[in-house]
């Protein structure tokens, strides 16, 4: 592998170049891979591949006549030449704008996006100033996403990391299939929020709708308002002191702590009532025996 | 850590899965011959007064105010040994012996992060090959 250079790989088609550098020959044994840390390991932030960008090189995308496409690669050729800050005007609600950044990156989208706003993103700092459509965050991995009015379904679905944040109302199945990360929401959550919730956090300051983490797996959910209905398997859970102290730092964080504090959430987790993935295996075993 | 309330059974030591990797407690996870669950508290809050200086600097870089996607991360344990679940590589990560673990899971979990962080940003870690064996555009 250490003897193929990046010259000889940009020559090779993509068989030839996944051959060359070993990945099908590797054997995958079990589901680890047991690489060891290297604690000398250069302390480096960036991934290898990032664009170096600064905060302070500020530049402005007027993306009236252009579609989304060009839009997002023009954000790409912006942070190439070290752009660190990138506003882009006139959204008009297009779809799948600011879709996989994996930089650090200050991102201000000055208006509304349509569908699949800003997934896929792995480090940058988004704030959008209007409203986003359906699936805004999905399968986030790092970063912040704001978004200063309403949301529509599906808010951060397959989210494994990062924080979105929606200070208005979103719609139902709210961080359907969460993995991780935090999704918080200002005002309410519509139906089956938090459905198949695997993992991470979701806090809601207003009211949620019915059947709140039906089937959650894992995780955690806070709501400050009333809900209509827990989903099966969900189940209330006393609020700590480290969840209270969390919830003000986070809430405080994006100016969306209440007047009254944080006392008042209710907690709701699983109650691992439905793991029973397990429960057939022994049967599973004698029947193949 | 100890006492958090997991499925069926309860962590009662921080080094309940380095003493015991199989961790078999409950009755059905002795029957079947494996643990149920994650040998980690997957919704245990970092506590922001033990973090490294580390993060606290990747923290700045970034541009964010607390840990963000690494407040998922926590020291695991497999079989038998600390370990980090990388989810770029979709695999455990061991912790080196010459690394002296700390006496409570949320000094355990400021040391994961910091590993991880370290091993994803270097040039050994897979996705630098895989980028170059896959990457479109």
């Amino acid at each position: 592998m250490a003897s193929v250079t990046d010259d000889d790989l940009k020559q090779m088609s993509q068989d030839e170049r996944a051959k060359a550098l070993g990945m099908t020959t590797e054997q995958l044994t079990g589901k680890s891979l047991y690489i060891e840390f290297d604690p000398e390991a250069t302390e480096r932030y960036t991934y290898p591949w990032a664009y170096d960008v600064d905060f302070n090189k500020r530049t402005e995308i007027d993306t009236d006549d252009m579609t989304t496409t060009e839009v997002n690669i023009a954000v790409r050729d912006k942070m190439k030449e070290g752009y660190g800050t990138i506003v882009l005007k006139n959204p008009r609600g297009k779809h799948s704008l600011g879709v996989g950044i994996l930089n650090k990156l200050n991102l201000i989208i000055d208006g509304s996006c349509g569908y699949f706003g800003v997934g896929l993103i792995d480090g940058p700092n988004v704030r959008i100033t209007g409203r986003v459509g359906w699936s805004c965050g999905e399968n986030m991995m790092a970063g912040t996403v704001v978004i200063e009015k309403n949301a529509g379904s599906t808010f951060g679905a397959a989210m494994r990391g990062g924080d979105l944040v929606c200070k208005g109302s979103v719609g139902s199945r709210t961080g359907i299939d969460q993995k991780g990360g935090t999704i918080i929401v200002g005002g309410e959550t519509g139906a089956l929020s938090g459905f198949m919730m695997q993992r991470g956090r979701m806090v809601v300051c207003g009211n949620a709708g019915k059947n709140l983490g039906d089937s959650m797996y894992d995780g955690t959910i806070y709501v400050g308002g009333e809900i209509r209905s827990l989903g099966v398997d969900a189940v209330e859970a006393e609020l700590t002191d480290l969840d209270k102290a969390w919830l003000t730092r986070k809430l405080t964080q994006y100016g969306l702590m209440p007047d009254k504090g944080v006392d008042h959430f209710t907690k709701v987790v699983a109650g691992k009532q439905l793991w029973n993935y397990d429960n057939l295996e022994p049967t599973e075993k004698k029947l193949i025996l | 850590m100890a006492g958090t309330q997991y499925r069926g059974s309860e962590i009662k030591d921080v080094d309940q899965f380095l003493k015991d990797a199989a961790g078999l407690e409950s009755e059905r996870e002795k029957e079947i011959g494996q643990h149920i669950g994650y040998r980690y508290d997957v919704n245990l809050v970092p506590d922001y007064d033990r973090i490294t200086p580390f993060l606290q600097k990747y923290m700045e870089v970034m541009g964010w105010d607390d840990l963000n996607w690494l407040e998922d991360v926590h020291m695991g344990y497999e079989e038998g040994a600390p370990a980090v679940f990388d989810r770029n590589n979709n695999g455990w990560v061991r912790v080196p012996d010459s690394i002296e673990l700390p006496d409570n899971q949320q000094d355990r979990d400021m040391i994961a992060r910091e590993l991880l962080i370290k091993f994803q940003m270097s040039d050994r870690h897979p996705l630098v090959a895989l980028r170059k064996a896959y990457m479109k555009f």
